[in-house]
């Protein structure tokens, strides 16, 4: 091992490639890392066990789209860990938290130096060639989105009542009003009825839910829990646990209409808000992150505005599906590994990036750029939109040039978009493409 | 948790200091310098459970307070203690400065007033600035800000910190805390005191009298008293790490008829506080927020900070306030009840003044005749040092001592496993996963507790030997889980 600078003088490790967290997208792009010859890949996890959140998603319907079978939380994870076992030079430290990520000088061999610690080896840095982002992102809670009244034992997010269940088999309550329909709160609706608790109602904010449908069927229809669309919560009671939730209806301005309260005996409130990707360590190396997706900006092949530091997964943007965390994550270890190959050559001549732009209706997409250049056939770009549409096009433009037009039965804001942009596409948009969406008859009319 | 604690012993204590909130904390720890012998009480399981923290965490500089009264005295004086104690007790604390400013006609003549008062109080520093030199010291002040009072002395610091700090000193001096314990009669016992509690009687020569908005009917207990109490709740916004810089001093609004103003400040923990509203409210225990008093706050601090955004609020909570009908402090020794001493109507600047009024506390103890000499074995018991707060070579240093600082738990805030076995065998030992939070930090961050909660909880079972099932968030009774999935008893 060559000796390198250690200003620290910590316990240095090297590796090609660091992977920060060993979830889905970290687990993908370690794999595919090292397929794509990678000398060395090391994970490192926070958690005692890689697998991410996955290993407390018990239920099923994971793997539809990359196994083409339904597969449970920990079904899905296992795979991966056994791929990864079978594939020597990659290493999984648990219980291990990153602390610090530094992106190192163009020029330098080392390009990302980052700190960490565990019970076994203490404080440590590990010196490498490139990393990949992939810490997942975590649950709004109750301060985010200001609920009143009291602050008692008893308001979970749903995730966090999800562990309690599946991991520690405790029950966080037994009489349970949810607020908001994203997938957690949704499969908790469900995994609460299913331990013998009673699930009063699903409230949502806004007039469509934030969830899957087929979780909406499968989780409140099937077992007769009520969904209150534009509805919110706008009292908690009790004082050492929640004895009373409030709920009204909200107008158009999503402000609560006087005259419409329900009031719910319930000693639980579940919080399905929405999920926000943890780039305190991105924000600290100095990425770029772009407001809309509160992730880091990032081109074809998830590389941030740090050279040498990809990012996948809900780190970047949140996914509805595991699926696309892993195909997306396996184009971040790839891209990962060949920006070791090429080495600190990188850069040069190349034209720059084509940026993607957010059209009506249109919220984010990832990528934000592209670079024509390195794109083998086509670049797959992922977005969301802002409202449903019942028959919508999707229309790619630059200018006033409507370069690409797709159709879709159905869009909603729950519901991530996956499109393919030919390559050939951006060669005729040097100065960027813009991806908009819009009701089909509206669409016609703009002709 | 709480039902494991057991009944009180039949202890005669010199003096029996009913409330562990700041002010009961801070005189528990004056006290104990001395050589009596103190059981500091509360109704809750942990010491600074009522507004200790839930308030603005502000190290006030003393110019607000009328001079040649308690308030302005203890204030001026307790600003100075707090700086000194700060180091000695390694508090969570920043002299960051205060301005106050004059955004609204008329309000520099308030100022002025202000600054004369100040002067008079002798509150060292007080500048009075100019617009632009308040815009030079804080850019996003609003444009609308006419000119502003400039206090060098003023802070902030970690409010259940200071309480937990005096506390734990207190203790290991031989202070008996004795929580879950909520006092329901006092009587007179020979030339001392009986307490009836919820854990059983005590009894104690003198009684001090801490319990902020609750001060009239404990007083009550043992005879009629003058003090009433109107409590005043406040509501607040509490917002990420990552808006802790927005300001670094300490904002106030001129104080005017319509109320004190919203203040923006930087708090001791690195995050940006907002608030408070102001609201009379029938009952002393209500702390819930309303969507009312949270949107007042978010109008009014538009006023100062125009640019500031509440879309990275971690926390909304509210604080009830002991406002009494004298404009002062009640910091006597009842007339009805010789023995007795009150410390009342403790309200803003009631965190700053407490050192100093625990100071006035072994003054009226003494002159009711308990003769207290100080003790030569004292010392101090200073919060541990964070494993956050160290360099890369300091946090390998504590890892190597000992694993479980390798362990982080609370990602948001970086606390480790250790810092949270120590919180629960310290001297007052955490005994729910907000007591945790209180002494360790673990939860104070962005996800609130939704990730380590259930791993705090598991940690705290383990360590009090007891069913995860029985832990609770906070407050006795406020239990996290209600029992196990596979329960046999249940269907």
């Amino acid at each position: 091992m060559k000796s390198k600078k250690n200003t620290t003088g910590l316990p240095t490790l090297h590796a090609g490639i660091v992977v920060i967290g060993g979830g889905p997208a970290g687990l993908a792009a370690a794999l595919e890392a090292k397929k794509a010859g990678a000398p060395s890949v090391l994970v490192l996890e926070r958690d005692t066990a890689a697998g991410g959140i996955l290993n407390q998603c018990i239920h099923n319907g994971f793997g539809l789209h990359y196994f083409q079978e339904e597969l449970t939380g920990p079904e899905y994870a296992g795979r991966f860990l056994h791929m990864v076992r079978e594939t020597p030079g990659i290493e999984i430290k648990t219980d291990t938290m990153v602390l610090d990520v530094a992106s190192l000088p163009a020029g330098e061999e080392t390009r990302v130096r980052v700190q960490g610690v565990n019970p076994t080896e203490g404080y440590f840095q590990v010196d490498a060639g490139a990393a990949v982002l992939a810490m997942g992102c975590r649950e709004r809670t109750r301060g985010a989105i200001g609920i009143p009244g009291t602050r008692p034992a008893g308001v979970y997010t749903a995730g966090c009542a999800q562990r309690y269940i599946n991991i520690e088999g405790a029950m966080p309550g037994r009489r349970a009003v949810i607020l908001g329909s994203g997938d957690i709160g949704l499969i908790m609706a469900r995994r609460l009825t299913l331990e013998g608790a009673q699930v009063l109602a699903c409230l949502e904010l806004m007039p469509y839910s934030s969830g899957l449908q087929r979780n909406i069927t499968q989780c409140l229809e099937d077992f007769g829990i009520p969904l209150y669309l534009s509805h919110t919560i706008i009292d908690i009671r009790g004082r050492e646990r929640v004895e009373q939730v409030v709920a009204a209806r909200v107008d158009e301005n999503r402000r609560p209409i006087p005259g419409t309260e329900m009031v719910f005996d319930c000693d639980t409130v579940l919080l399905s808000v929405g999920l926000i990707p943890e780039n305190e360590l991105s924000r600290a190396a100095g990425a770029a992150i772009d407001p809309r997706t509160s992730g880091p900006l990032v081109d074809e092949s998830m590389q941030t505005s740090l050279p040498g530091v990809f990012a996948c997964g809900n780190v970047v943007h949140v996914h509805d599906l595991v699926d696309f965390v892993t195909m997306e994550s396996g184009r971040a270890g790839r891209a990962a590994a060949r920006y070791l190959a090429r080495g600190a050559t990188d850069g040069g001549t190349e034209p720059p990036a084509v940026p993607l732009y957010n059209g009506d209706n249109v919220t984010y997409t990832v990528p934000q750029r592209v670079h024509p250049g390195r794109l083998e056939k086509a670049c797959e770009v992922f977005f969301r939109v802002n409202r449903v549409m019942e028959g919508a096009e999707i229309l790619v433009t630059s200018g006033d040039a409507i370069l690409l037009r797709k159709t879709r039965p159905h869009l909603a804001p729950g519901e991530m978009e996956r499109l393919i942009l030919p390559a050939a596409l951006f060669d005729r948009a040097p100065e960027g493409l813009r991806i908009s969406a819009c009701p089909a008859e509206q669409g016609e009319q703009g002709e | 948790m709480n039902q494991f604690l057991p009944p009180l012993a039949d202890t005669l204590y010199d003096i029996a200091i009913i409330g562990a909130g700041i002010t009961g904390c801070a005189a528990a720890f004056e006290l104990s310098k001395t050589g009596a012998r103190i059981a500091l009480i509360d109704r809750d399981g942990d010491v600074a459970a009522g507004a200790t923290r839930a308030n603005s965490g502000i190290v006030h500089a003393g110019y607000d307070p009328l001079p040649g009264t308690k308030m302005a005295r203890y204030n001026v004086e307790g600003n100075a203690l707090i700086h000194h104690y700060a180091g000695e007790l390694n508090l969570p604390f920043r002299e960051t400065g205060s301005l106050v400013l004059a955004l609204a006609d008329g309000d520099i003549a308030v100022l002025q007033e202000l600054y004369r008062r100040g002067l008079d109080n002798g509150v060292p520093g007080l500048r009075l600035l100019s617009a632009g030199q308040a815009r030079t010291l804080e850019p996003s002040l609003s444009p609308e800000v006419q000119g502003a009072l400039y206090a060098p002395s003023a802070g902030v610091v970690g409010p259940w910190e200071m309480a937990l700090a005096f506390a734990q000193t207190a203790v290991v001096n031989g202070a008996d805390f004795l929580p879950c314990c909520e006092v329901t009669g006092i009587r007179r016992d020979g030339d001392g005191f009986l307490l009836s509690t919820t854990r059983g009687k005590l009894r104690a020569r003198r009684v001090v009298n801490a319990t902020g908005a609750h001060a009239d009917t404990v007083n009550d207990l043992a005879a009629p008293s003058r003090l009433r109490i109107r409590p005043n709740k406040g509501q607040y916004y509490l917002l990420d790490k990552s808006q802790g810089n927005l300001v670094h001093t300490v904002i106030f609004q001129c104080p005017s008829a319509a109320g004190k103003g919203v203040l923006v400040a930087p708090t001791a923990h690195g995050n940006l506080i907002v608030g408070p509203d102001a609201q009379d409210v029938p009952d002393p225990d209500d702390t819930s927020t309303t969507a009312d008093g949270l949107a007042f706050v978010a109008e009014q601090v538009h006023r100062s900070i125009p640019g500031l955004s509440l879309r990275d609020s971690i926390r909304n909570f509210a604080g009830v306030r002991a406002v009494c009908e004298e404009e002062d402090f009640v910091i006597e020794e009842s007339a009805a009840c010789p023995g007795l001493i009150t410390l009342g109507g403790i309200k803003s600047p009631g965190l700053t003044s407490a050192p100093a009024i625990a100071k006035a506390c072994v003054e009226l103890l003494k002159k009711s005749g308990l003769p207290l000499e100080p003790r030569k074995d004292f010392r101090l018991y200073p919060l541990p040092v964070r494993f956050r707060d160290l360099s890369p070579e300091g946090r390998a240093a504590m890892a190597r001592k000992n694993p479980l600082y390798g362990r982080i738990i609370c990602r948001c805030e970086t606390i480790t496993e250790g810092e949270i076995v120590d919180a629960v065998h310290s001297p007052i030992p955490a005994r729910s996963v907000d007591g945790v939070k209180r002494r360790a930090g673990a939860g104070m961050g962005r996800c609130q507790g939704g990730f380590c909660s259930p791993r705090v909880a598991a940690i705290l079972a383990r360590e009090w030997n007891v069913p995860l099932t029985e832990i609770e968030q906070d407050h006795p009774g406020s239990r996290l889980l209600m029992g196990w999935t596979k329960d046999p008893g249940r269907a």
